[in-house]
This record gives structure tokens, C-alpha cells and sequence, in this order.
């Protein structure tokens, strides 16, 4: 069974290029617009992973992340943080919140996939 | 890989949709702003526009109006902290940065040209706005400007000589609610090299305090390879803050002295800080392994050690394998008569140190008893490494299999491929060659009756293609060669129906499954519908069962209907010296081979009255029928008040063998008996022993058929 990743980003051409690595790659992949449609459908689809972004509207990153995490089914899952340089503050309360790891922006369709690699195996 | 390209291109294309509706909502929210400009939700939409534009417009190779975006959103990100205010010339010039923005996204598509004068100019406003609005704030200029690569850099070109690491990864208790799993940091290690792993469990708790939800084991890892320190500690980037991580050289190719050996095991635990030097100076005043030492004294736990001696053992193999290379493929050919007269001679020779060690002990003289086991340990290292000599990878015959199964699976229309695993796994070269004809029996057999036709396989929702599994390990001391096949895997019903058939076993017998499974051995079996040419005539696995038996091997089957079966042969590493039991009948000595020896119990006259003079005696509840040696070698001589089982399993059948006293443990090198008496049945062998004496090596499977045959009682037992 392909494993199911859920793309969370505001931006479409971000969540579109992460989209079609990862198929690219045999992983079925989820899309959602922000942290609130996330936890929507989070409720009914089983992911194995998640990359969401960090600044969005609605619920941002960090919600999200706090908010996954505390669904029982999803305490020990693979959250992986788009963030910038600049956000050194955020990377480290996302790593609060429990994100797993981060993939710094701009990033290319390979460093993707090593990242995905790295945590989900 | 991916069709990277047309995934740019889309996302190109969707990025500029993207950016106009962005540059849309960014010129609302900025007029917006200038009203109210403390209102954080909209200083937050601006933020949001240009951090979008920015990171997707990097993504897809819209380089400069990342950088330009870049330099707005600074300043945002400071009115943001509370930094900077929102001003009329901040709005203005975010308002002259949006449309640029929008003039070199229009130039990619060439509808426009872009004057980089103006970019320049509002850059230069922005930084003047921003370093004047918080001087010190410089650190945020160079950030963004170079894309950071960290998770996935690699830097595998550091130069091709390999660096030995040792990495100690303490994780957090809490690692696992960030969702890392160590297991797959630990084989991205494996992948950069040769590695070593030992868990250390010492920090575990009792399982009534024990919470599954923390981590409290660690790791040490000892690992060859040519990467840097720096990208080891990349492995670790996203646990960085959650981790205690050591990674510390200790051994680089042409730095250290290659003559010398690495340190001792105290001395590796020292450098860990996992010992005191000083405590282990205390302690190593007791002639015991200093590993056991520790852990008697509670300093270290065996985990501690265990991964210390894998350092060692690592490092060793590292520095043999440099010097091999080094030293270019030195080797020279010699004919094997010559290497098969050498392990006589040491054969001799052991023999030889035996009698001088018995001398030395009984004269009692301390100058001679210490040059004999200066002898002892010489003759130990020159029969180790003679016997070294003769080990040859199995490999070599594996590739072999390999063209089989390639041609017997398209005669036979089914698609299978093999894969094998511990080729470089060494044996007697000797037990190599005898093994090819069993392996070929048994990769056949899994080719032909086991693995099914693809279409049969894809209805039982298989993959079409079927494996053959081909591997080889070391186990104590013999080596375990695997053949798996994910086939049908055996019909015990089948097999028993055959066997009862063809008068094999009883009707009413019960067996077990290891029983059952073991029939396909037996001479004339087969239960193949039909005969092909490739088998099922039932000459094939007896032969294998008779060929491993000549090696001093086990054959064990393991299957599972539907998911496939398993064969494991398990044979000795060495036919040349075996570890035997001395065992004495009368003025007899005998040796049985140790590796099947289970214990020995005493039977004293009234315990044979007891069973009235039924062999068989009771080992606590269970009934265990033995041979009486003497008997059987009609010694003809006063048995002794207290006599000695020596109990022995082979194929999970226990038979006792009385013997009037045990002596010992003996490493018996073997000699043949001559051609003569090749078909002695009970008998593989004979030995030389200390005192110059012969004692024949028993054979105690064949010994127990051989038995069976006129003892209905042993026959019963053993299900002859």
C-alpha cells in the first residue's frame, strides 16, 4: 500500500510541486489549504505523514501541529515544517508544537523527497 | 526518476496565477493598511503575500524576484515584531515593490522588460528604512540569500579515505512525540558505510514503570565510511536539540600506526568515559576478560561492553581489509594436496602438544609445564589459521544457482528470481564442493513443486514473480545455509497421505509437524503429480538428506502452506578437527562428537533393576532409551557399580549411550579410517589422543540406525 502524505499549504504552486514529487515518488498525496481544512479532512482520511506550511490563514502551522498531535492516531506521525530561514524562532516552536523535522523554502523536488526519506523511511 | 521538468513547468504556470492574485490582495491590504496601520491581521496578510511570493518564486527559479521579494518582506517582518512602523513611505514603497513584482513576473513571460535601476532603488529605500528603523538588526540581510540545503546536504565527496567514527545517539526520553523514528536515522548511518549498531538497554525500566510512549534506549554505532563528521551529525539534524550525540574519530586511514593493534577493551570504555582508568586498574588484578570483570563489578552493564568489543572487532576488520587492499590481491596458488598435508601436519602436531601438555602436567615441572602451553597456545593460533587457509567464500557457488534457476524456470514457464545474501560467508573448501549437489537438489525442488505458475500466484494474490532466497551466515560454530522460497510451501496432508501410501509410516501414526516435513527426505518419496524432468521421481532429497549427513550437517524444514517453505542446512564449519566428548568402556576410549551431546546423567545398577532391565531411564519425567555400548561393541569386561548416560539429540530424538566413565572435552582431529573400512557403520572416524592411543570418533546417527535395526525399543524411539 502506497503510504498517504498530506500537503497543508496556503499556496497552491507550493502544494502542487509537492504534489507531484511525491506521486512522482509512489506516495499517495492528500491536499489541504490551510490548518483548518486539514483537521477537517484529517478526520476522514489516514495519513502516514504530513508537510504543512507555516504561515496560513485560518489555523496556521503551529495550531495545526498542536492540534494533529493530539489526535490520538496521529501522536507519533511524521510532521515535517516548511519554513524559511529567516523564521529561526518559528522552526523551534514548531519543534515544540512536535513537528518532526523542516524543509527550508525554496527547496528543490529532491531535497523533498530526502527529507520525506529521512522520517517517514 | 520524476519527470522533474514538466513539474516545474506546471508549477510555473500555476505560481503566476498564484502571484497575481497575491499581488491583487497585497495592493487591498496595503491600501488598507495605510488607514489603519497597527492592525495586525492585515500587517500579517502583507506579511503572508510576499513570504508566498518569495518562497514559491524561488521554488520554481524566479531567483530575482525571490531576491527582491525578500527584501520587503524584512521590513514586513519587522513591523511584524513591532520593529518598524507602518509608515506613508513604507506603504509607498511596498506599493512600488508590487508592481515591479508584477513587471518581472510579466517579463519571465516577455511581455515586459525590467529596469533593475528601479529595483535597486527601492531595495536601497527599504534598507534604509529598515537599518534606521533598528540598527543593530543586521542579521536578517543575509539570511533567505542563500537557499540552505541542510536536511538533505550530503557531502560525500570529502575525499575517497575512509574515516572510522564512533557515535554514541542518546535520544530523549519525549523523541517519540515529535514523530522521529530512530530506526530510520540508524540505516541512513548503515547506508553511508560499513556500521556496527548496539543498542544499550541499561536505562530501560522495570516493565511495571516502563511508559512505550518514551525512549529510553540508546545507541552506539561504530561506522566506516567516507563521509564527514559534519554529514554523521546531519543524519541527526531534525533531533539536534533532543538528543545527546557524540561522534568522535577513531581510526582514519594513515593516521594512526597501522602496525599496532587498537586499543584494549578497557581502554575503549575509558575513552567513552564509560569506565574510571583508575577503577579498572583495581580490578584488573583478577585473571578474568575485563569485560567480565566490569560487569561482575557493576561498573558498566554487558551492553557497554558488548559495544566496545564491536569498536574492536570493527575497527580490526577495517584495518585487514586496508592492509589486503593495500597490500594489492596478494595470493598465491597452491595445490590443494599440498594444503591437505599441511592440516595433517598439524593434526600431528596437536596431536603431539596434547602428549607433551599430559607429560608436563604429571611430571609437575614448572620451566616444562610452561614451555608446554607456550606450545598449547602456538599450536591453537597455527591450527586456527591453517584451518583458515582452507575457507573459500561461498559465493562462488552461488552465482552458479543463479543460471539455474534462470533456465529451469523459463522451461518450466514461471517467472522466479533468486536472490542471495552472505556470499562472502566462509567455509571448508571441502564442504563447498560437497554441497553443491544438495543445493541443487533443493533449489530444483523449491523451483519445481514450490513456487507456482505467475497466474496461479497473482489468483492467490502473490506478486507473479516468485523468490528463491539463497543465504548464508555464520552460527556459533557452524554455518547456517538458507534456501526459502515464497511458494506454495509444503501440504503436510499430502505428504503424510504419500508416506502412509508408500508404507513409510504406520496408518494410525502421530506425527508432528517437524515429522511430517522431515518424510520428503525419505528414499522414493515424492508427492509431484506428475514426473517432469526436472524432479519428482524421488531420488533427490534423500540424497541431500545423505550428503549433508556425510558433512556432519543438519537438515531442517520449515514451511507454511501458501506462503512458501524454508530448508536449513547447518553444518560444521571445519571437517578437519571437531570438539569431541572422551568417553572410556573398560580400557576403550571413544569420542562423541560434542556438538550433539545434550548431557550426561549416572545409571547405577538399581536403576536398571528398577526398569527391569528395559534400556531406557527415566531423566526427570521423560523416558529416554539408550544403547548400551558395551554391547554394541561387545567389550567384554566388569561394568563399573555407577555407569554414565551420555544423552544425545539428533533430529530432535534423544538416545542415551552407556559408557562407564566420562573424561572430557578433546579436540579431536579427525583421521580417516582408510577405504577399507569406509562403510563401518557407528563410525566416522578415529583420533589420536595425548597418550598416543587411538580412539574411534562414533558416527551417532548412523550408530543409532544401525541399533534400531535389531532393537525394537530404539526403533520405536527414534521412528525408524
Amino acid at each position: 500500500m502506497a503510504k498517504v502524505i498530506m500537503t497543508v499549504d496556503d499556496s497552491a504552486s507550493v502544494r502542487q510541486m509537492v504534489a507531484f514529487t511525491l506521486k512522482g515518488a509512489g506516495y499517495t498525496v492528500v491536499e489541504a489549504v490551510d490548518g483548518k481544512d486539514a483537521l477537517s479532512k484529517l478526520a476522514q482520511t489516514q495519513i502516514n505523514m504530513m508537510i504543512t506550511d507555516l504561515n496560513m490563514p485560518n489555523l496556521d502551522g503551529i495550531g495545526l501541529i498542536k492540534g494533529v498531535r493530539a489526535m490520538p492516531a496521529y501522536k507519533f506521525i511524521p510532521i515535517v515544517m516548511l519554513t524559511t530561514e529567516s523564521q529561526d524562532s518559528k522552526k523551534q516552536e514548531g519543534k515544540s508544537a512536535g513537528a518532526t523535522g523542516w524543509i527550508v523554502k525554496p527547496f528543490k523536488p529532491d531535497q523533498l523527497l530526502a527529507v520525506v526519506k529521512k522520517v517517514l523511511g | 526518476m520524476i519527470g522533474e521538468d514538466d513539474g516545474l513547468d506546471a508549477g510555473r504556470e500555476a505560481f503566476k496565477e498564484e502571484a497575481a492574485e497575491l499581488l491583487t490582495e497585497l495592493e487591498t491590504s496595503l491600501l488598507e493598511l495605510e488607514e489603519h496601520p497597527t492592525d495586525e491581521d492585515l500587517i500579517g496578510r502583507v506579511f503572508r503575500a510576499m513570504h508566498t511570493v518569495k518562497g514559491s518564486g524561488a521554488m520554481f527559479g524566479f531567483d530575482d524576484i525571490a531576491e527582491f521579494t525578500h527584501e520587503v518582506e524584512t521590513a514586513f517582518d519587522m513591523v511584524r515584531m513591532g520593529k518598524l512602523a507602518v509608515t506613508k513611505e513604507l506603504t509607498n514603497l511596498t506599493l512600488r515593490a508590487r508592481d515591479q513584482i508584477r513587471t518581472m513576473i510579466e517579463a519571465s513571460e516577455g511581455k515586459a522588460t525590467v529596469d533593475h535601476n528601479v529595483s535597486k532603488s527601492i531595495i536601497g529605500s527599504l534598507q534604509l528604512l529598515t537599518r534606521g528603523g533598528q540598527a543593530k538588526e543586521v542579521q536578517g540581510q543575509e539570511s533567505g540569500e542563500t537557499p540552505a540545503k541542510k536536511p538533505s546536504k550530503t557531502d560525500s565527496a570529502d575525499g575517497a579515505h575512509s574515516i572510522t567514527y564512533r557515535i554514541r545517539f542518546k535520544p530523549a526520553a519525549d523523541l517519540f512525540v515529535t514523530g522521529t523514528n530512530p530506526i530510520l536515522l540508524l540505516n541512513e548511518l548503515r547506508q553511508m558505510g560499513s556500521s556496527m549498531v548496539i543498542a544499550q538497554t541499561d536505562a530501560i525500566t522495570r516493565l511495571e514503570e516502563f511508559n512505550p510512549e518514551t525512549c529510553a534506549t540508546y545507541w552506539d554505532i561504530i561506522l566506516t565510511t567516507t563521509h564527514s563528521a559534519n554529514a554523521i551529525k546531519d543524519v541527526f539534524i531534525f533531533v539536534d536539540d533532543m538528543c545527546d550525540l557524540h561522534v568522535e574519530v577513531v581510526d582514519e586511514e594513515g593516521e594512526y600506526d597501522e602496525g599496532e593493534g587498537y586499543m584494549k577493551l578497557g581502554e575503549i570504555l575509558a575513552a567513552r568515559g564509560d569506565v574510571k582508568i583508575d577503577e579498572l586498574k583495581k580490578l584488573l588484578g583478577k585473571q578474568k576478560k575485563v569485560g567480565e570483570i566490569l560487569v561482575d563489578a557493576g561498573i558498566v552493564d554487558s551492553g557497554h561492553i558488548e559495544s566496545a568489543l564491536a569498536e574492536q572487532q570493527h575497527i580490526k576488520e577495517v584495518r585487514e581489509q586496508r592492509q589486503k587492499t593495500a597490500d594489492g590481491a596478494a595470493s598465491i596458488r597452491v595445490p590443494s594436496e599440498r594444503l591437505d598435508k599441511l592440516v595433517d601436519l598439524v593434526g600431528e602436531l596437536v596431536t603431539v602438544q596434547a602428549r607433551l601438555s599430559q607429560t608436563a602436567a604429571i611430571n609437575g615441572e614448572v620451566l616444562l609445564t610452561s614451555i608446554a602451553e607456550e606450545v598449547e597456545r602456538l599450536t591453537w593460533e597455527l591450527r586456527d589459521s591453517t584451518m583458515s587457509i582452507r575457507m573459500l567464500p561461498i559465493g562462488t557457488t552461488f552465482s552458479k544457482f543463479k543460471r539455474l534457476v534462470r533456465d529451469l524456470s523459463n522451461d518450466l514457464g514461471k517467472e522466479i528470481q533468486m536472490t542471495t545474501d552472505g556470499a562472502e560467508t566462509e567455509l571448508d573448501k571441502t564442504v563447498i564442493e560437497k554441497l553443491n549437489d544438495p543445493l541443487v537438489h533443493i533449489i530444483r525442488n523449491s523451483i519445481d513443486h514450490g513456487v507456482e505458475r505467475p497466474d496461479v500466484r497473482e489468483a492467490a494474490g502473490k506478486p507473479r514473480m516468485g523468490t528463491v532466497h539463497l543465504s548464508a551466515g555464520h552460527s556459533g560454530a557452524n554455518v547456517l545455509i538458507k534456501i526459502e522460497d515464497d511458494g506454495a510451501g509444503l501440504d503436510k496432508e499430502r505428504i503424510l497421505k504419500k508416506a502412509i501410501d508408500n508404507g513409510l509410516v504406520a496408518p494410525d501414526a502421530e506425527l508432528s509437524e517437524k515429522e511430517i516435513f522431515g518424510m520428503i527426505f525419505a528414499p522414493g518419496f515424492s508427492t509431484a503429480a506428475k514426473v517432469t524432468n526436472v524432479s519428482g521421481r524421488g531420488v533427490g532429497m534423500d540424497v541431500v538428506k545423505k550428503n549433508i549427513d556425510a558433512l556432519r550437517g543438519i537438515v531442517e524444514v520449515k514451511s507454511k502452506k501458501g506462503a512458501g517453505t524454508t530448508i536449513t542446512l547447518r553444518l560444521p564449519l571445519t571437517l578437519a578437527i571437531i570438539d569431541g566428548l572422551l568417553v572410556k568402556i573398560a580400557d576403550e576410549v571413544f569420542v562423541i562428537p560434542l556438538a550433539v551431546v545434550e548431557e550426561c546423567v549416572e545409571l547405577s545398577k538399581k536403576d536398571i533393576e528398577r526398569t527391569h532391565g528395559r534400556h531406557v531411564s527415566n531423566v526427570r519425567g521423560v523416558l529416554i532409551p539408550y544403547i548400551r555400548l558395551r554391547e554394541h561393541f561387545l567389550i567384554d569386561a566388569e561394568e563399573p557399580e555407577m555407569e554414565q548416560i551420555v544423552i544425545t539429540e539428533v533430529e530432535d530424538k534423544k538416545v542415551g549411550f552407556v559408557v562407564d566413565y566420562v573424561i572430557g572435552e578433546h579436540q579431536t582431529v579427525i583421521k580417516t579410517l582408510g577405504r577399507v573400512f569406509k562403510d563401518i557403520e557407528g563410525v566416522s572416524g578415529a583420533t589420536i589422543l595425548g597418550d598416543g592411543t587411538v580412539a574411534l570418533i562414533m558416527d551417532i546417527p548412523s550408530l543409532v540406525r544401525s541399533v534400531a535395526r535389531h532393537e525394537p525399543a530404539i526403533a520405536e524411539a527414534v521412528g525408524v
